[in-house]
C-alpha cells in the first residue's frame, strides 16, 4: 500500500512534517511559514538539565509544540496516538496507511540507520511521515533528507520505542479536520505576537534574558569547570545553534524567511524590513558560532576570548531585545 | 546570509550522501533554499563531541580493566548514553542501575536483568559479560 504523497526537503524536521503533511492535505504551506505561524523562535537556557554532559540550551520551544500551535491557529485538528504496546503501535499505523492516511511519527534519532555518525545522539524528538508499506518494509519521508527512504519493521520500532529524555512511546499523528477558509492574517499576527513576549518573556532563562544569563555563564565556565569543560560546553552550544534543523544561526533565518512570505501574504510590506534586520542577526549569530568554535580549535586561551564570546552574545541579546519590541509594535 | 555565502565545505554528510538544506537571500534580497554540503565551523564542534565521547569509552575501558567499574559502564559510552537513558533503556531504577556500575554487584546479576542490558546495548549477554578491558 502506497499512499500518494509528495517529499519535500526541509531545515527542520517539525515544520518540515508539518509543512509536508499539510501540503498533501491541500494546504499550500512552506516550511518558514509552518515554522513562523508555530510561534518557532525560541531562546531557553537550562543549565540543571544536561544535554551530552553539558547545560542545555534550546533554540526552540519544547518538542510537537510548533506543529500544535500552527493547527491551533489554523483552527486544523490533529490526532495524536501513544502507545505502550509495541505490536499494536505498528498495527495502527498500517491500519492508518491502508485508509490513506499518512502520518506523522515522533522518533529517536540514535537508531536511524540513514544518519551519519556525528548526528546519531540520544535525541528522541526527531519527526518524520510514514506514507506507506512495501514488500514489508515501511515507506519514510524523513523532511531532512533528499529523498524518501525505507526503514524494516524492527528498525521502525526501534526509533519509535526510543527511550530516554521526550521518549516518543511509538505516537503517530495526523490531521483530521481542515477548515474550509483559512484566517492567515489572524494566525500570523498571533504567531508573531508569541514570538516577540516569548523572546521579551520576564523571566530569567527565557528568550533575551536567556541569552543575557548564557553570556554570563560562559565567562564563569573556565574558572568553575576548567578550560576543557568550558570548551565542550561551548562546542555543544554551537551544535544546538547550527546542527541539522535549524537551517543556520539559530532558526533566525527561517524566521527571517517567514516574515518575508508574511508582509506578502498579508500584505504588511514593514515585515519586509524586520526580514532584513533578522536575516543581519542571523549573521551574527554565525559570526559568534565561528568564534566560539574557533575558541575550542585553539585550546589554549586566556580569559580575554571568553569575555569577547560573551560580550558579543550580550550584543545579540540587545540587538534581538530591540527587534522584537519593535515589531510588536509594528503589528 | 547570502545565496553565494551558504558553505560548502567538505564534511560528514558527504559520506552519507546528504545535503543539508538552508534558508539564504539572493541578489534580490527574496529568500530562497540552497543546500550546503557542510560548514566549517560545524565540523570542528562535531569532531570535539566525538573526541570527547571517545576520551570518555577509552576511560571506561581502563576502569573495566583495573575492576574500578562494571562493563556496563564501558557499554554505556560505547552507544554514547547517560544514566537517565540507560536507566529508561532497561526500565530499572537510577539507584539500581548506579549500583550495577559496581564489578561486584554486576557478577551477581541474574541473567534476566543482564538480557535488559544486553539489548540495550545490541549485544549478547556472552559479549556483555566477557569485557575484561584489556
Amino acid at each position: 500500500m502506497k499512499i500518494d504523497f509528495v517529499h519535500k526537503q526541509s531545515a527542520h524536521c517539525e515544520n518540515g512534517v508539518a509543512s509536508n503533511l499539510l501540503s498533501n492535505q491541500g494546504i499550500q504551506i512552506s516550511e518558514p511559514m509552518a515554522f513562523g505561524i508555530g510561534s518557532g523562535l525560541f531562546f531557553v537556557y537550562l543549565p540543571f538539565i544536561k544535554v551530552n554532559h553539558a547545560p542545555a540550551i534550546s533554540y526552540r520551544p519544547m518538542p510537537g509544540l510548533i506543529f500544535n500551535r500552527l493547527a491551533k491557529r489554523l483552527g486544523l485538528k490533529i490526532k495524536r496516538i501513544k502507545f505502550n504496546d509495541k505490536q499494536k503501535a505498528q498495527r495502527e499505523l498500517e491500519a492508518k496507511i491502508e485508509q490513506g492516511i499518512p502520518c506523522g511519527l515522533q522518533v529517536g534519532v540514535y537508531h536511524l540507520p540513514y544518519f551519519p555518525e556525528e548526528y546519531r545522539f540520544h535525541f528522541n524528538a526527531h519527526n518524520l511521515v510514514v506514507y506507506g508499506k512495501k514488500e514489508g518494509n515501511f515507506l519514510v519521508s524523513d523532511p531532512v533528507m533528499a529523498t524518501t527512504t525505507v526503514l524494516t519493521p524492527s528498525e521502525l520500532e526501534k526509533v519509535r520505542f526510543a527511550q530516554g529524555a521526550f521518549a516518543p512511546k511509538g505516537q503517530i499523528y495526523y490531521p483530521i479536520a481542515i477548515p474550509q477558509q483559512l484566517d492567515w492574517e489572524k494566525a500570523i499576527v498571533k504567531a508573531i505576537k508569541k514570538t516577540c513576549n516569548d523572546m521579551l518573556a520576564p523571566v530569567p532563562i527565557v528568550g533575551v534574558r536567556g541569552m543575557r544569563m548564557v553570556a554570563k555563564a560562559i565567562v564563569k565556565w573556565p574558572k568553575k569547570h576548567g578550560v576543557p569543560k568550558a570548551n565542550h560546553f561551548l562546542a555543544q552550544m554551537v551544535r544546538m545553534q547550527e546542527e541539522i534543523g535549524t537551517g543556520g544561526g539559530g532558526f533566525r533565518f527561517i524566521y527571517a524567511a517567514f516574515l518575508q512570505e508574511a508582509a506578502k501574504k498579508i500584505n504588511k510590506p514593514v515585515l519586509n524590513e524586520f526580514a532584513t534586520e533578522m536575516t543581519s542577526i542571523g549573521d551574527a549569530w554565525r559570526d559568534f558560532a565561528v568564534n566560539a568554535a574557533r575558541v575550542y580549535k585553539k585550546r589554549k586561551n586566556g580569559e580575554d576570548v571568553y569575555l569577547s564570546l560573551a560580550k558579543e552574545l550580550h550584543v545579540l541579546a540587545d540587538r534581538e531585545e530591540q527587534f522584537f519590541k519593535k515589531l510588536k509594535k509594528a503589528l | 546570509m547570502k545565496e553565494s555565502e551558504v558553505p560548502q565545505d567538505k564534511s560528514s554528510l558527504q559520506n552519507n550522501d546528504i545535503q543539508e538544506l538552508c534558508y539564504a537571500v539572493n541578489e534580490k534580497g527574496e529568500y530562497v533554499t540552497a543546500l550546503s554540503s557542510g560548514w566549517e565551523t560545524k565540523t570542528i564542534v562535531q569532531e570535539a563531541t566525538l573526541a570527547g565521547i571517545n576520551v570518555r569509552v577509552q576511560e571506561a575501558k581502563t576502569q573495566v580493566a583495573n575492576g574500578l567499574v562494571s562493563p556496563i559502564v564501558y557499554f554505556m559510552e560505547v552507544n554514547r548514553m547517560d544514566l537517565p537513558t540507560l536507566s529508561a533503556y532497561v526500565s530499572l531504577w537510577r539507584w539500581r542501575v548506579k549500583r550495577h556500575f559496581k564489578p561486584h554487584v554486576f557478577k551477581k546479576l541474574s541473567t534476566k536483568v543482564l538480557q535488559k542490558y544486553a539489548d540495550a546495548f545490541d549485544i549478547s549477554v556472552a559479549e556483555l559479560k566477557a569485557f575484561s578491558g584489556k
